[in-house]
């Protein structure tokens, strides 16, 4: 495995983002995430997966320091951290290549540079030709396509997800998976990925994290053993069928 | 027409939007293009055509007797428009207005206030020029105040009691007042419509800042964009159509200002109130009629300049529609 993903897994290497008994209670006394311990290294593609309301998104936003956790400790370099949430909040009235800049334009990268950098990620999302385009004028497939960019132009370490394809339908979602598989060889960075899909889950990651319902706590770290690139068909090996059978099963046994 | 699912709740933008860059909009929902330019000019034509002809017959239905209270459409154009008006006199009128906008630069036109038209396109010049001052020293002041509103409760609550009471005194009550402590000039013209065209502006204003997502904030507040960056790139941007939206009403509501004040006044350069209160006083039926279409194609124009800003400036990416 480690050979197959180019030799990126080095676990002798820092972990890029680390949860050390993480617990987290809302001012309201919601208890949303109860001991959460668990890390990612350079080159790690985690998911996670959970019944709705189990502290998935919490989980997120205390990775990227946007809630700060009520207990327990969080690792992660936050100076540059990707964050592509559930819906592509990309700006109106902005083009996709001034979607793609903003995140370089509030960190003064100059004009050319991000410009460039901006049409190079546009490339690599596919979106090469509608780099004029407004929001309004695209399907949610591209519109998720341009939020990715504007993330990875800014070619962070630690790269969080927090169901980018859950509005989209089937076609374009396995398409996408795809196409995060190849973005994830190409640039190695530590992923952390919310789903409530066990396909998904499964087929993107090297590693699958099960939750708990609320307070959601992690009741099984699986590893999934498939060489990257994963192709499509993997999806109906058997060898992927019984690993998604045992992760349904701790998502059941975990309530 | 009117239940086409793609009609736009506003039509200064329809034409504009379609010539914006077409591969901004795509429309899959368009009916064929021919059905909609004839449609749009054949219902207001029938229209025009219905209301002529009831202007015609109005006198005779309702005033027999009294039948000059109504002069017919032809004798108010001939009147109002046609006679005593020479290229002299509309080249005075180019005149005026030209050295009214170009700055250090003034020369006496040398109007003919005795043709109708001349004193009415003069008046409706002067009422222009006191709406456009007022609207845009409200939008200054509006969205200078629902700028500061939006960057702390308090704030909002602070002023917002003030604002509804602005908005709940009838102008009619404040222009004596007006009147008495700055005088019947341009100021206190100008200062009626200040007031009038202020609450639309700032709750259009606020309500527009207010309506970026919370998901937007955190997008500028994870690479640690400053307050007043956050206002720049994502507030203001995102309160453009809800700020177009109140412009309008209150480029409508500064005109009505611009003549209830000077019909109030009535003092200094007479503007369009004070003239349409003097053809009132000498019974000048037809001046006074097209004094009033005067009136109305300034309201008409101020709208319509709006609607076309609009969409000159956020056209191209945001449809009444409502779609995305
Ligand atoms: N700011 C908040 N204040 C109070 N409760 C919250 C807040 N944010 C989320 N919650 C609650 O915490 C729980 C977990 O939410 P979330 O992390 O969004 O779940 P998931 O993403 O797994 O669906 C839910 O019950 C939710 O209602
Ligand atoms: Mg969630």
């Amino acid at each position: 495995m480690a050979d197959s993903s180019q030799g990126r897994i080095d676990l002798t290497d820092k972990p890029a983002l680390t949860f050390d008994g993480v617990d987290m209670v809302f001012p309201d006394g919601t208890h949303a995430l109860a001991e959460v311990s668990f890390d990612i290294r350079p080159g790690e593609f985690v998911t996670v997966v959970g019944p709705s309301g189990c502290g998935k998104s919490t989980l997120l936003r205390i990775a990227s320091g946007l809630e700060t956790e009520s207990g327990g400790a969080v690792q992660v370099d936050r100076s540059n951290i990707g964050f592509v949430f559930q819906d592509a909040t990309l700006l109106d009235w902005r083009t996709v290549q001034d979607n793609v800049e903003l995140f370089a334009e509030l960190h003064d990268v100059p004009k050319d540079e991000r410009a460039d950098r901006a049409l190079r990620a546009i490339e690599t999302v596919g979106l090469a030709g509608f780099e004029g385009h407004y929001p309004q004028a695209l399907s949610g497939g591209m519109r998720m396509r341009a939020s990715i960019a504007r993330s990875l132009m800014m070619e962070p370490p630690v790269f969080l997800f927090d169901e980018p394809f859950g509005a989209l339908d089937e076609i374009t979602r396995e398409k996408l998976q795809t196409e995060l598989i190849r973005l994830f060889m190409d640039n190695g960075f530590a992923g952390l990925f919310i789903t409530h899909s066990i396909t998904e889950a499964v087929y993107l990651s090297t590693r699958v994290l099960v939750m708990s319902s609320r307070p959601g706590r992690i009741t099984a770290d699986i590893e999934v053993p498939f060489d990257y690139p994963r192709s499509p068909e993997l999806r109906f090996d058997p060898a992927f069928a019984e690993l998604s059978g045992r992760v349904s099963r701790e998502l059941r046994d975990a309530h | 027409m009117l239940i086409d699912p793609d009609t736009r709740s506003d039509a200064m933008t329809e034409p504009t939007a379609s010539t914006a860059p077409a591969a901004a909009t795509p429309s899959p929902t368009r009916t064929a293009p021919s059905d909609r330019t004839t449609a749009s000019w054949a219902g207001p034509l029938a229209v025009f055509v219905a209301f002529i002809a009831f202007w015609y017959a109005a006198p005779y239905l309702f005033f027999s007797g009294r039948e000059w209270l109504l002069p017919p459409p032809h004798d108010v154009i001939n009147v109002g428009f046609i006679e005593g008006m020479s290229f002299g006199q509309l080249w005075a009128l180019v005149k005026m207005v030209v050295s009214d906008v170009v700055p250090f630069w003034s020369i006496d036109p040398g109007l003919d206030t005795s043709v109708v038209f001349v004193a009415n396109a003069e008046a409706t010049w002067l009422s222009a020029k006191v709406a456009l001052t007022g609207l845009g020293a409200a939008i200054v002041l509006g969205s200078g105040l629902a700028m500061a509103m939006s960057q702390a409760k308090w704030i909002e609550k602070a002023f917002y009691p003030y604002l509804i009471a602005l908005q709940a005194v009838p102008i009619l009550a404040l222009v004596p007042l007006i009147g008495s402590i700055w005088g019947f000039g341009f100021f206190s013209r100008m200062l009626v419509c200040v007031i009038i065209a202020f609450f639309p502006i700032v709750a259009n204003t606020l309500f527009g800042l207010l309506s970026a997502k919370k998901s937007h904030h955190e997008l500028f507040a994870l690479h640690g964009a400053s307050r007043g960056t956050r206002l720049r790139k994502l507030m203001v941007p995102a309160a453009l159509p809800a700020m177009f939206t109140g412009l309008r009403i209150a480029a409508g509501l500064s005109v009505v200002g611009a003549i209830v004040g000077d019909f109030f006044f009535r003092r200094g350069d007479p503007g369009l109130g004070s003239l349409l209160d003097k053809y009132f006083a000498r019974i000048a039926q037809e001046e006074l009629f097209a004094a009033i279409i005067m009136s109305a194609a300034l309201g008409i124009g101020v709208f319509a300049f709006f609607g076309w800003l609009r969409s000159r400036v956020i056209g191209k990416w945001h449809s009444e529609t409502g779609v995305g």
